[in-house]
């Protein structure tokens, strides 16, 4: 039977504010358990929260980056149920009335095709502490550092219909949040969270099949493997005449599995109310202006510059403005002076593949923008060829100079004098004399030998653009 | 005979040094270890004589505000730092507060004694103090019946003359009642007005605190240090707090009094009535006119708050779970008993009662039938009052339908809601209201309830001042006093 | 609208508390007892009428984002029922 699969993400996102979303508590990460849990973030009595500006600030910055509809009025609701983390026995969150409502995202999966993801709503709310199971033998420890810190929860409309198109929404929305500065997208730390609610139905079928929501994801490698196991799973229960219950899964991915969680399964009827100690948010037009006039270039203005100001091809200006680090360093070294092209080749190529391999971020790439121009401007001045400076590279990566330091300490600067190249070419020629009247005979393939010869000979320093050309003269 | 003092005249005594503030808080906290009104849960005598001794400090050096040095009981509900703050309940008598309310710090830097933390209903539920998990706290007119609630500990005190003031909370009657059952002055301010960072929450879009006092010219000593715009607290109102002394003398000629119909009709005893009504003629008699107004709404106060507060309440109260603070059940034997076993010997039967009303509102099905419903309701009941503002300046009824009754003559819940006809209306509404003596019915005392507009404290305190200007009741004491 | 035993369990454990089986009956009535109150409220016209939540017709004030908050916890740990070297401590929570 086939199959078709739909995907609703919702993206846990904490926003980069100083102090906590309704407390004047650090949300500063890895702190002593407790030491930033204030009395308001520990739900003392009689304590109360007053909202924090920037986190309403960055909630509607993020609105207007997916063109969102900006509620102009919106309620915080409480969200009532019992946890060790969650010290006031209720979330403050928003149900009725979120900050942001309905805006759009387009996608662009591997394959290359764009596809336009709605987006439901946004809202603001606090997050919750972090149990410890691990740390005592009979007890779980509860640690409320975390605990108010503010969220943004982007709830997605159920659009992808494939874990690939989820990972590509996923990151899309993540090299967002950090190019408006709202969330350092920090997964491992926990500050960019995904859950996914999971369904599948018979193709062409209208009714969306029983959902399951998929928790505990911080990974886009996680997220797509989660999907896909749960759509396997979903297909397998539903092949055999079962039906699919309606639940929250956590993923494991030490096992790659994913599993009920029974201790949240029970009838949560979570009493949403307004919550009485906060009053409803307004938000007038000069703020509204304001936000707006200090957004700032976002991934599909910034693509389309690159392609309509620097001559850039769709796919490198999408993967430039992927990543907004990227498109910073990447911009650094048109700033120095770099050529547009040749950087992008430069960056995309040999950087993003020495930085896979170490596992390092662009923003702990060992060589600045600035000193990776001063390689490529190397380049484009003829001054060493792209193979010299694949090696220079190297060098520069493990802390031994600029390019221009090593180009000089290694004698690596390119040979242009083309009358000493002609001496080479010469003497290569006069060594190598059956191959030359191959050449003559016809076999210009042996260009290449030549080439090879003269390389070899001049250490890589010949430019090769000449060598080309006073071969060419030479054996005709 | 200092006990009999009022702010006021305590006030000066201590500035012309006829008393040192170390005597007046050795007198209280004698009167008050000698009492057997319960009214207190802790006493604090240390920290009261060291804080009266830096008041007569202060006094000596001439750097004292008015009410430096002047002793006070403050309502268990509001948390003061190193002090057990267990609003009356058992799942708080662990808590000791790491903090200092708005309030307490408000009253600290005015230079005050707190003599201890006043006994009241647990967790503010209540109109009888019988609910306290410490016990009841006995009416000083008659020891046989009750002081009125929540704040029933701090009336008795001022009553009994064991403080010369106290702060109460006010979330559907709390400072008005108790002041009506025990013949004293107490206003519940518009709701902004003061505070609530650091009050233990009953319905949060309702409390308010205010003072008790012997009369309205205390009051508005008290409310001039208790009022004011907090950054703390999201409902807290920015708005100038005028001092509340400055009008009390102003003449109440031209005054106009609304009576609402509904507050005179079944169910009033007919003592509380009369006198009330003589309270209002002694205004006329003043010069102020007297019109009848209707609320017709106001019945429905009852089942508004009764919905709209437990909601609150049942969320509120989450937080006590025995978890950071606060009381646990003994060896837990999993998290779900640590919950379920220290918030059921933790809470009182009429805590658990509202907690679940309100949980049942609020959940899935019901919450359009209740919650929503009486939001609604409660926006038609501050509309009455918005009419009826448009005719009169200030509108007066009774506080409570009898005067103080019996302890443990009620058994049921609900017959005990519906007391709290005359004072429900205007927490929903958010308004400011006060309770007056206003004379005595069967020898015990009985309150005239004033109720302003928004911000109109400054008009109820004069209106109030005038009438005591008049009249002795406020002057009463129980016998042995 | 009355109540049922089960009903009030399920309330009742919604909330966190324990009513045993002796108390389930009376709690129940106790409980109808005030719902009782509250019939006449659906008879109440509130067509258009919007509900509310606040007393006072204001918005909700908004904080600087400034750190103001130093380091309490060992005042807030001396207070807590059971702590470990910096946690909060409950029974083992299986997930």
């Amino acid at each position: 039977m086939a199959w078709e699969t739909v995907i609703g993400l919702e993206i846990h996102s904490q926003l980069k504010t100083k102090s906590k979303i309704f407390s004047g508590a650090s949300t500063a990460f890895g702190a002593t358990p407790n030491s930033q849990a204030c009395a308001v973030d520990l739900g003392l009595p009689g304590v109360l929260p007053v909202l924090n500006k920037e986190a309403v600030v960055m909630a509607i910055r993020f609105g207007l980056a997916v063109g969102a509809k900006v509620n102009k009025r919106s309620i915080f609701d409480r969200k009532n149920y019992f946890y060790p983390d969650l010290p006031k026995g209720y979330q403050i969150s928003q149900f009725e009335l979120p900050v942001v409502g309905e805006g759009e995202i387009e996608i662009t999966t591997e394959d290359g095709v764009t596809k336009k993801i709605g987006i439901t709503r946004a809202h603001l709310e606090e997050d919750a502490g972090k149990s410890i199971h691990d740390l005592y033998d009979d007890y779980t420890a509860i640690d409320l550092n975390r605990a108010g810190t503010p969220l943004l929860e982007i709830v997605s409309d159920p659009d992808m219909s494939s874990a690939k198109e989820a990972v590509a929404y996923a990151k899309k929305i993540h090299a967002l949040v950090q190019y408006i500065g709202i969330c350092d997208g920090n997964m491992q730390e926990g500050s960019f969270r995904c859950d996914a609610n999971v369904s599948i139905r018979k193709k062409g079928a209208e009714k969306l099949g029983t959902r399951a929501e998929l928790k505990n994801i911080n990974s886009f490698k996680f997220l797509e493997k989660a999907i896909n196991l749960e759509v396997e799973r979903q297909q397998d229960i539903l092949e055999e005449g079962g039906s699919v219950v309606q639940e929250t899964r956590l993923y494991d991915s030490v096992k790659n599995e994913t599993r009920s969680m029974r201790s949240k399964e029970e009838a949560n009827d979570y009493r949403y109310f307004p919550d009485p100690d906060l009053l409803p948010v307004e938000v007038d037009d000069e703020l509204l202006q304001q936000i707006r006039a200090n957004l700032p270039e976002l991934p599909t203005e910034k693509k389309q510059r690159f392609v309509g100001e620097l001559g850039l091809n769709d796919y490198d200006a999408e993967v430039l403005t992927s990543q907004k680090a990227v498109a910073d360093y990447f911009e650094a070294m048109l700033e120095v002076g770099a050529d547009s092209k040749l950087s992008a080749n430069w960056v995309m190529g040999e950087l993003s593949a020495i930085l896979n391999k170490n596992q390092i971020d662009i923003e702990g790439c060992p060589v600045s923008a600035q000193a990776f121009a001063g390689l490529v401007m190397r380049i484009s001045d003829d001054t060493i060829s792209g193979k010299i400076a694949k090696d220079v590279f190297k060098a520069m990566w493990r802390g031994e100079g600029s390019a221009d330091e090593i180009i000089d300490s290694k004698g690596l600067k390119q040979m242009t004098d083309s009358s000493a190249i002609e001496g080479v070419i010469d003497e290569i020629i006069a060594n190598n004399v059956p191959q030359v009247e191959q050449y003559k005979g016809g076999n210009t393939k042996l260009l290449g030998f030549f080439v090879g010869q003269v390389m070899k000979a001049t250490q890589g320093k010949a430019n090769p653009k000449q060598v080309n050309q006073l071969l060419n003269e030479k054996l005709s | 005979m200092l006990h009999k003092l009022t702010v006021t005249e305590l006030s000066k005594g201590l500035k012309n040094k006829e008393f040192s503030s170390v005597e007046l808080t050795k007198h209280f906290l004698d009167r008050i270890n000698q009492s057997d009104l319960n009214a207190f849960i802790t006493v604090t005598d240390d920290l009261a004589l060291n804080q009266a001794k830096a008041a007569d400090a202060k006094i000596a050096n001439g750097s004292a505000g008015i009410l430096t040095g002047i002793p006070y009981a403050h309502k268990d509900i509001f948390c003061t730092t190193g002090v057990k703050t267990s609003a009356g309940s058992k799942i708080l008598d662990p808590f000791i507060s790491p903090y200092d309310a708005t309030v307490s710090h408000k009253l600290n830097s005015a230079d005050t004694v707190m003599l201890g933390k006043a006994n009241m209903d647990e967790l503010a539920m209540g109109s009888s103090n019988e609910k306290s998990y410490y016990g009841p706290v006995k009416n000083p007119w008659d020891k046989n019946k009750v002081p009125g609630g929540s704040s029933g500990g701090s009336a008795a005190a001022v009553a009994g003359r064991l403080s010369p003031f106290a702060t109460g909370t006010d979330t559907g009657g709390s400072i008005r009642q108790p002041a009506s059952l025990c013949g004293i002055t107490g206003i519940k301010p518009t709701y902004g007005r003061v505070s609530r960072y650091g009050m233990i929450a009953y319905a949060s879009s309702l409390d308010q605190a205010g003072p008790l006092t012997q009369t309205a010219e205390d009051a508005a000593l008290v409310m001039n240090v208790m009022a004011g715009f907090d950054d703390k607290d999201s409902t807290s109102v920015d708005r100038a707090v005028p001092d509340y002394t400055k009008n009390l003398e102003n003449s109440i000629e031209g005054l106009k009094i609304g009576l609402p119909k509904e507050f005179f009709s079944e169910g009033l005893d007919s003592g509380v009535a009369e006198t009330v009504m003589a309270a209002v003629k002694e205004f006329e008699s003043m010069g102020a006119s007297v019109q009848e107004v209707s609320l017709p709404n106001s019945a429905h106060a009852i089942p508004t708050y009764y919905i709209v507060a437990p909601c609150e309440c049942s969320s509120n109260l989450s937080r006590l779970d025995g978890v950071r603070y606060g009381y646990r059940c003994e060896d837990p034997k999993d998290l779900e008993d640590l919950y379920l076993r220290s918030r059921s010997e933790g809470f009182g039967p009429e805590v658990k009662r509202r907690i679940m009303i309100g949980a049942y509102a609020l959940s899935a099905g019901y919450y359009d039938a209740y919650y929503l419903k009486a939001q609604k309701v409660r926006h038609l009941i501050s509309e009455d009052f918005k009419k009826a503002f448009q005719d009169v300046d200030v509108i007066m009824g009774p506080v409570s339908p009898t005067t103080a009754f019996d302890l443990g003559s009620f058994t049921d819940s609900v017959s005990m809601y519906l007391a709290d006809i005359y004072t429900l209306s205007l927490n929903l509404a958010g308004l400011p209201g006060m309770s007056i003596p206003a004379g005595f019915s069967n020898n015990m005392p009985v309150g005239l309830q004033l109720i302003g507009n928004y911000w109109s404290e400054e008009l109820l305190l004069n209106a109030a001042h005038q009438f005591q200007g008049q009249t002795d009741w406020h002057a009463q004491m129980p016998e042995g006093v | 609208m009355s109540l049922s035993e089960q009903q009030v369990k399920e309330i009742a454990h919604l909330a966190r508390l324990s009513v045993d089986d002796g108390e389930l009956e009376q709690t129940t009535a106790e409980l109808n007892n005030i719902l009782g109150l509250m019939a006449d409220l659906a008879k109440i016209d509130t067509e258009g009428v919007s509900p509310m939540a606040h007393p006072l017709n204001m918005s909700q004030r908004l904080r600087e984002d400034e750190v103001s908050e130093i380091d309490q916890s060992e005042a807030f740990q001396a207070i807590a029922p059971q702590t470990g070297q910096s946690h909060f401590l409950v029974p083992t929570v299986i997930e």
